[in-house]
């Protein structure tokens, strides 16, 4: 328990955490926020009061179709949240999966799950997600598929390399020698020993979801009307852009302070779990 | 007037914990063609020592005192007239054959570079050189060897290289960082060998570093050892180790695994070792010895007053309060 | 040597074939019946039937296969069902401008990278290392299409200096580079962020090495050093991660062209999203998938040629 605690202490002296940390807060407040209230309904179409620009009524102003920025914004974020988790949680828990099996078993199976792995990791995301979207349609669930799948051999990657490093170590020797079989070494000793890893590597994984979720939805791939979509409201907005040129910064802005949050949270993370202290930044 | 003078030279060291000094007030000088031997325990300074010389140290390291090469205070040049003098009169080689070289530069490539750059050699003129050099450090077959790369080489030979780029230009000074502690044993021996016959051949002066006292008897004229940054004893090899003076140096000497009487029978007599530990810098105080807890001659004196520097005669010295005593115990009775 | 290129070869064949199987498979095979997908659920299967014929779907999908890929080699990439033309030649114009603007996205990234990333490593820890560490923070965190509304925002809207969007052609070279320029950087800038840090603390690392102590032992100066023996060493993390970078920016083209209406690859390949003409977007698929496999395949290359460890130990 203390344990957690002196490891609060130091993180709460960490520049990139405590800024990475209170913007993802902020984020995920507002998406939290949202669920229960919203100063309009972010579907709600009001002709009357079409691109106009920040008011007191409406903060950020209203779009194209009259609709409440802020609210959009706010309720966007949910749909980012949900995409960029679900995403990144199949993803990871995929990938780890055939990541710690590569390690535990060795010989061909490891081989070929690496050269999977490789394989995909060369074929950049965006491809991948587009071929989804090509032949599943387009919708937020075939997005999630799509992040989802460029996930896995991120992730088998990460936990193969970090379970090498633990199978190498002499307490697993011990382990085994006293009979324990690789399920149960690698439940018990090498998932433990790994998760500070894999914690650093889901909050970039999740920054890089919501970056491809917004590009996704900006093309027309991702999230449908009527769900407001920071991508897509972006790309209504630069319709626009010589008539309400401030309608393309809110939601920009909403996507870079998730994402700049999440990777300064993942940087802190990663400098506060990183055994080598005397490691440069 | 000696080619190298150091002077009350210190450094002090920027730590997390605070300020400490590694080297704590260090006097000694070298001469034309003497070998001098710097021995003692990881922590103790030396390598600080060789790299004030050299002016290679970290950015957190503040030296003072006085460096004399040629009677020009080394302390007091700008990086620029250092660097020109690095290579060039002053050569160092260090303990890591294996990743002190470039590894992506050929060895005819890395030895050429002092001659180009001090020299101002032309590539030709360079590279004919180096294969001089490559010849006098015994690297065989110099011709082919030339346009090797560093992992095509053996440990060994990547430290002739090493010593071959040293002495390029001629150094008037050569700064040996235990060149030989990486080695397998039975190249430390050629190693050293050469480097003695280099010496001799030059004329250059030799500071080698060594936590071995094996080493250091068979290679240099003069020996120093060092405890806590400071230094213990000093003098020619052959009467120091004829005539011990240190506690410290006696233990070390003692330490050393060796024949002796009675070691075919069982169960064998135990090894001496020094009781207790190296002391933290961070917890030395500059008066008194730093080696009195671990000393079985100390008494309440020498942990409140700095023991003055003895002249034992043949221009051996030791720094300690007993040294009566010390010369008067054979070693093999010191306690410990 | 020979034996080593031999090696890395083959490899290339086989990421290559695996690469067409994955995009034929999850093409063609995967969605069922194309012939169903374009004609809709109201189809007769008289017209289905006619339809499947056309497509030659009747053939069992390993002769599809071998037909495609022979068709590949011949540079025919099928015909369009949309369009009904050669796919080939609905790809070549717009070749020249996915291509053209990736390579200069690429220009710019590492002439920023390389130079942020070293001027950085050398005042590290001081003022100009902090700035670009934390301009490039902000860097990774931005869409590269919501940059590109913002340049389009400040040089169209604002200033005027450019167009909004769209493509000048190659008649007048250099006013075909000037309708590239913005999309070029707000590809760029994500990029540059992130091979910024990469050479950042890859001459970082190189500094600590032991062999820039031996170097500053011979007197080099500071200068020299950072040139003569860092940079090189420095470049191998460095140029392993150019390559998988241009993958990125050749794709991340698709988005930045929609972004500024250019008519290139994109644009076909999301039309044929929306008419669900499957070959004209397994033609522009495997076009990128395999030039991203090639240039990682030259990058090894180069990576083998600088560090001549790796072609003694990969024998």
């Amino acid at each position: 328990m203390y344990k957690l605690l002196a490891f609060l202490r130091r993180a709460l002296r960490h520049r990139s955490f405590v800024v990475g940390g209170l913007l993802t807060a902020i984020m995920l407040s507002m998406a939290l926020l949202s669920v229960f209230w919203t100063p309009y309904s972010p579907t709600a179409i009001n002709v009357r009061k079409r691109l106009a620009g920040p008011s007191l009524d409406h903060w950020l102003g209203n779009d194209p179709y009259g609709r409440d920025v802020f609210s959009m914004i706010i309720v966007g974020a949910q749909n980012s949240i949900a995409v960029g988790m679900i995403a990144v949680g199949a993803g990871m828990s995929i990938g780890t999966l055939l990541g710690l099996v590569a390690a535990a078993r060795r010989g061909w199976l490891e081989e070929l799950i690496m050269r999977f792995s490789d394989f995909t990791y060369a074929f950049p995301a965006i491809l991948s997600a587009i071929m989804f979207a090509a032949i599943l349609g387009p919708n937020s669930i075939n997005s999630i598929i799509a992040i989802a799948i460029f996930n896995i051999p991120i992730f088998a990657r990460v936990s193969r390399a970090s379970a090498n490093v633990i199978w190498s170590r002499d307490f697993i020797l011990a382990a085994r020698a006293a009979g324990k079989g690789a399920v149960r070494i690698t439940i018990e000793h090498v998932l433990p020993n790994i998760l500070a890893i894999l914690v650093v590597q889901i909050t970039i994984q999740f920054a890089l979801a919501i970056l491809a979720e917004a590009a996704l939805s900006y093309l027309g791939l991702g999230t449908q009307p009527p769900t407001p979509s920071w991508g897509r409201m972006l790309n209504e907005a630069q319709a626009m852009i010589f008539r309400a040129p401030s309608l393309v910064i809110f939601p920009g802005l909403a996507i870079v302070v998730s994402v700049l949050g999440l990777n300064l949270l993942g940087d802190g993370l990663r400098d506060l779990t990183d055994p080598r202290l005397s490691r440069q930044r | 007037m000696a080619l190298l003078e150091v002077s009350d030279l210190k450094v002090n060291l920027r730590t997390a914990r605070g300020s400490v000094q590694a080297v704590r007030g260090l006097n000694f000088s070298l001469e034309r063609g003497e070998t001098l031997g710097i021995v003692g325990e990881s922590g103790c300074g030396k390598s600080m020592t060789a790299l004030a010389l050299m002016g290679l140290l970290p950015d957190n390291a503040a030296p003072t005192g006085r460096i004399a090469l040629h009677g020009q205070n080394l302390l007091e040049l700008s990086e620029a007239q250092l660097s020109a003098l690095r290579g060039d009169r002053m050569a160092m080689i260090f303990q890591e054959p294996m990743t002190s070289l470039n590894p992506l530069h050929r060895i005819g490539e890395q030895i050429a570079e002092p001659l180009r750059l001090h020299r101002k050699m032309s590539q030709r003129q360079a590279r004919e050189r180096a294969l001089d050099l490559l010849n006098r450090v015994g690297i065989p077959n110099p011709v082919q060897r030339i346009d090797a790369y560093p992992h095509q080489l053996s440990g060994g030979q990547r430290q002739r290289v090493m010593i071959a780029m040293a002495l390029a230009c001629e150094p008037d000074i050569l700064v040996a960082d235990e060149p030989t502690t990486a080695l397998d044993v039975t190249i430390q021996g050629q190693i050293l060998d050469l480097i003695g016959r280099l010496v001799d051949e030059t004329g250059m002066g030799l500071i080698l570093i060594s936590h071995d006292l094996g080493v250091i008897a068979e290679t240099v004229n003069r020996v120093l050892v060092m405890y806590a940054g400071r230094a213990v004893e000093h003098g020619p090899v052959q009467d120091v180790f004829e005539r011990m003076a240190h506690p410290y140096t006696r233990g070390l000497f003692a330490a050393m695994p060796r024949l002796r009487e009675g070691v075919a029978s069982w169960p064998r007599p135990a090894l001496p070792t020094i009781a207790g530990i190296v002391p933290d810098l961070h917890d030395l105080s500059d008066a008194g010895c730093a080696f009195a807890p671990r000393c079985g001659f100390a008494d309440a004196r020498c942990g409140k007053e700095t023991p003055p520097n003895m002249d034992l005669g043949n221009d051996h010295t030791a720094d300690c309060w007993h040294t009566e005593q010390t010369l008067a115990t054979p070693i093999e009775e010191q306690a410990t | 040597m020979p034996q080593f290129l031999l090696k890395r070869f083959l490899t290339l064949l086989a990421t290559l074939f695996a690469t067409s199987v994955i995009v034929f498979l999850v093409l063609e095979i995967l969605p069922g019946d194309p012939a169903l997908m374009l004609l809709g659920v109201d189809a007769t299967d008289e017209q289905l039937a006619v339809l499947r014929n056309e497509m030659g779907l009747n053939r069992p999908a390993f002769t599809r296969y071998i037909a495609w890929m022979a068709g590949l080699l011949h540079g025919d990439f099928g015909i369009s069902y949309s369009y009904k033309v050669p796919v080939s030649g609905l790809i070549v114009d717009r070749l020249f401008l996915t291509y053209p603007l990736a390579i200069n996205a690429m220009i710019i990234t590492m002439v920023l990278a390389l130079s942020l990333g070293i001027f950085a490593a050398a005042r590290h820890n001081k003022l100009g290392d902090v700035l670009v560490m934390s301009l490039s923070q902000v860097g990774i965190s931005i869409p590269s299409f919501w940059f590109g509304i913002l340049l389009v925002l400040l040089f169209a809207v604002h200033l005027g200096w450019f167009a909004a969007g769209g493509f000048a052609g190659w008649e007048n070279p250099l006013a075909g580079l000037k309708s590239l320029l913005l999309p070029s950087l707000s590809l760029a800038v994500v990029q540059a962020a992130i091979l910024t840090r990469i050479t950042r603390s890859a001459v970082l690392e190189v500094l600590r090495e032991d062999f820039v102590r031996t170097a500053r032992a011979k007197g080099l100066s500071r200068g020299a050093i950072l040139w003569g023996h860092v940079l090189r060493n420095a470049m191998i993390p460095v140029i392993t991660m150019a390559g998988l970078l241009f993958g990125a920016l050749l794709t991340g083209g698709i988005v930045v062209e929609q972004v500024f209406s250019l008519p290139g690859l994109g644009r076909l390949v999301f039309q044929a999203i929306s008419n669900r003409d499957i070959e004209v977007v397994k033609a522009v698929v495997i076009l990128l998938a395999f030039t991203v496999v090639m240039v990682n395949f030259f990058v090894d290359l180069l990576y083998a040629a600088i560090d001549p460890r790796l072609k003694a130990a990969d024998v």
